[in-house]
């Protein structure tokens, strides 16, 4: 393949203490596609995301981003390179207002002496700055930047995070089963974010356990089994209890066939 | 996670809040407003039973009474607003106090030096609190329960059972009990530090990253970790800063009582969470503001002095307190029912 994957794990390994997590996976993940990352329970996802996102550090293993090497000890680390990571959790501060929120962490500070002796935040910038991350994302349900994320609902709270990983993220932006919290309705605005990072030209990766979810909104579908990738296939070339068949064992695929060229 | 379908009408504006959930609101953004009216409220009352209440002396002589405990406040809030507590606080500031004092009569050291001990031993000691809580994984309640006896008995060990009398001490330590008119007004100089301290916290708990950092690790610990605030830092850097402002109020301490004795100072440690809960400071951490504090330990003055005042025995004081504490924690929880 001529193009370059914007990121791609090569022969990931972890183990805890007896515990194989992942024996040899792979991931390759393409300018501007949502790449889906599916898998039973063991099966070796999380912790391959982990790795990625620099919440854990492989045992051996390669990770290269836009072609180089890197390597990952902290979360922070991951996040100093470009990629972003929203958690399950919703992990928003109840009690500070959405724009403390999306600089939390990354807090701006004033120009001149107020700023670098008096060490006083601009809040002012911060707002500007957060309203136009809001809007970009056409996230219309959020009114009133200044106010706290625990009036916010469950949805709204995963808007604010997404548009944080939005905001600083050059390159990759992971999606920890963001809906996982979540009601219907709302889980479907979280999709629509995701469809906008994509027309962003963003690459995303996707982990749920929601396989109408996968379906609407991923480019490509990796398949996770027993620690390592099983397959990749598309929404338009598979069916759903295809990909069903390949997780839990009853679709075999042979190994060297098992990845999919991209669709661009 | 869900909302009822009233809270999302009431979200979208859709629904009118009733006067009571609008109550509940404002109290829950603006936590100080119910210590301020606490504190109006009491004054007017204690004026109305004994016009000597507002007498400036006796009004100068609530603040000064109420600066040490008011000093130790600041601390204990720092760490109860990232969901921690400390016990000890009141033995770090007479233990502090104690190596001030000692220092300055035993060493003969003669000013700044005694001053600059005590607060690295005020560093030190919180700096242990810190390790033991963020290292050692040890919850806050266990670590400053002992290290509140251990505190304790270094500054009964320390003080070879002998208080230092005001002669004994130099006039350096002995300053922050020097008065001076505003008005008709009496203030000493550790009431000015006081209130100094809480300006500065104030400012930095509000305006710096720190401070927006200390309230996100309150608030939700794992948010604030995903969001790559080095909790483990901000909490060690809140019981160092809080060790700081013990040693502080155990100078404040020295000045007000003109001597140094292990035991003063022994209600300390209980005092000062009072202060922080009736300051309307939430104690699951993240919410509450650092001057609620000071309207917290006013509080407790005014009603000391108001019932003083008004002739009730002692054991009165105790038991308005009680129920103050009590009261204040039941708003807390009534307010913190408006999240969600």
């Amino acid at each position: 393949m001529s193009i370059q994957p914007a990121l791609e794990a090569k022969n990931l390994t972890k183990t805890y203490g007896n515990v194989v997590a992942l024996s040899g996976a792979d991931l390759q993940l393409y300018p501007g596609e949502v790449l889906a990352v599916v898998g039973d329970n063991g099966a070796g996802k999380s912790t391959l995301i982990k790795c990625i996102s620099g919440a854990e550090i492989p045992d051996s293993g390669e990770i290269t981003l836009e072609g180089e090497v890197v390597s990952f000890h902290r979360p922070q680390d991951s996040r100093a390179v470009g990629i972003e990571t929203v958690y399950q959790s919703l992990a928003v501060a109840p009690a500070l207002d959405i724009a403390a929120n999306l600089y939390l962490g990354r807090e701006i500070r004033k120009k001149g002496p107020i700023g670098s002796i008096f060490r006083m935040l601009d809040n002012g910038a911060m707002k500007t700055a957060s309203k136009d991350h809001i809007a970009s994302l056409g996230i219309s349900t959020i009114q009133n930047i200044s106010q706290a994320v625990e009036t916010l609902s469950g949805g709204q709270r995963q808007a604010v995070s997404v548009a944080r990983a939005a905001a600083f993220s050059s390159k990759v932006i992971i999606l920890d089963e963001p809906t996982a919290a979540l009601g219907v309705r709302e889980s479907n605005q979280v999709l629509k974010l995701i469809e906008q990072l994509r027309e962003r030209g963003l690459p995303v990766i996707l982990i749920s356990h929601n396989m109408p979810q996968v379906f609407e909104v991923a480019d490509r579908i990796q398949i996770q089994r027993l620690g390592k990738r099983a397959a990749v296939v598309t929404p338009k070339t598979h069916q759903m209890n295809e990909v069903v068949g390949i997780m839990t064992g009853a679709i075999k695929v042979d190994e060297k066939d098992q990845t999919l060229k991209p669709i661009r | 996670m869900t909302l009822s379908d009233a809270e999302i009408a009431f979200q979208s504006g859709e629904g009118k809040p009733s006067p009571r959930e609008r109550i509940q609101k404002a109290l829950h953004r603006y936590p100080s407003i119910s210590p301020g009216l606490v504190l109006l409220l009491s004054a007017g009352v204690f004026w109305f039973l004994n016009p000597n209440f507002k007498d400036p002396f006796n009004l100068s002589l609530v603040i000064q009474q109420v600066a040490v405990v008011g000093a130790v406040a600041i601390g204990q809030t720092l760490i109860i607003l990232t969901a921690g507590i400390d016990l000890s606080c009141g033995a770090i500031t007479v233990f502090t106090s104690m190596v001030m004092g000692r220092t300055a009569f035993a060493n003969h050291l003669p000013g700044w030096e005694s001053v600059l001990l005590g607060i690295s031993v005020g560093l030190l000691c919180g700096g242990i609190n810190g390790f033991l809580i963020t290292r050692v994984k040890l919850p806050p309640f266990i670590v400053t329960l002992g290290t509140y006896n251990i505190f304790n008995a270094l500054s009964l060990l320390y003080s070879t059972g002998r208080d230092i009398g005001t002669n004994e001490l130099t006039k350096l330590l002995l300053w922050t009990g020097s008065a001076f008119n505003i008005g008709s007004f009496s203030i000493t100089v550790g009431v000015m530090i006081m209130i100094l301290m809480y300006a500065f916290l104030a400012y930095s708990l509000r305006f710096t990253a720190w401070g927006r950092h200390v309230y996100a690790t309150g608030d939700d610990i794992e948010a604030a970790r995903l969001a790559g605030i080095e909790t483990k830092r901000v909490i060690f850097s809140v019981y160092l800063v809080a060790g700081f402002i013990f040693s502080i109020a155990a100078w404040i301490l020295i000045g007000r009582t003109q001597s140094a004795s292990a035991n003063n100072g022994i209600d300390l440690n209980l005092d000062s969470i009072t202060a922080v809960v009736i300051g309307g400071t939430s104690l699951f951490g993240g919410r509450g503001r650092i001057i609620g504090s000071l309207y917290g330990a006013i509080i407790v003055g005014v009603f000391r002095d108001g019932l003083t005042l008004a002739g009730l025995a002692p054991y009165y004081q105790s038991l308005a307190v009680g129920i103050l504490v009590i009261t204040a924690v039941s708003i807390d929880q009534w307010i913190r029912k408006a999240r969600n």
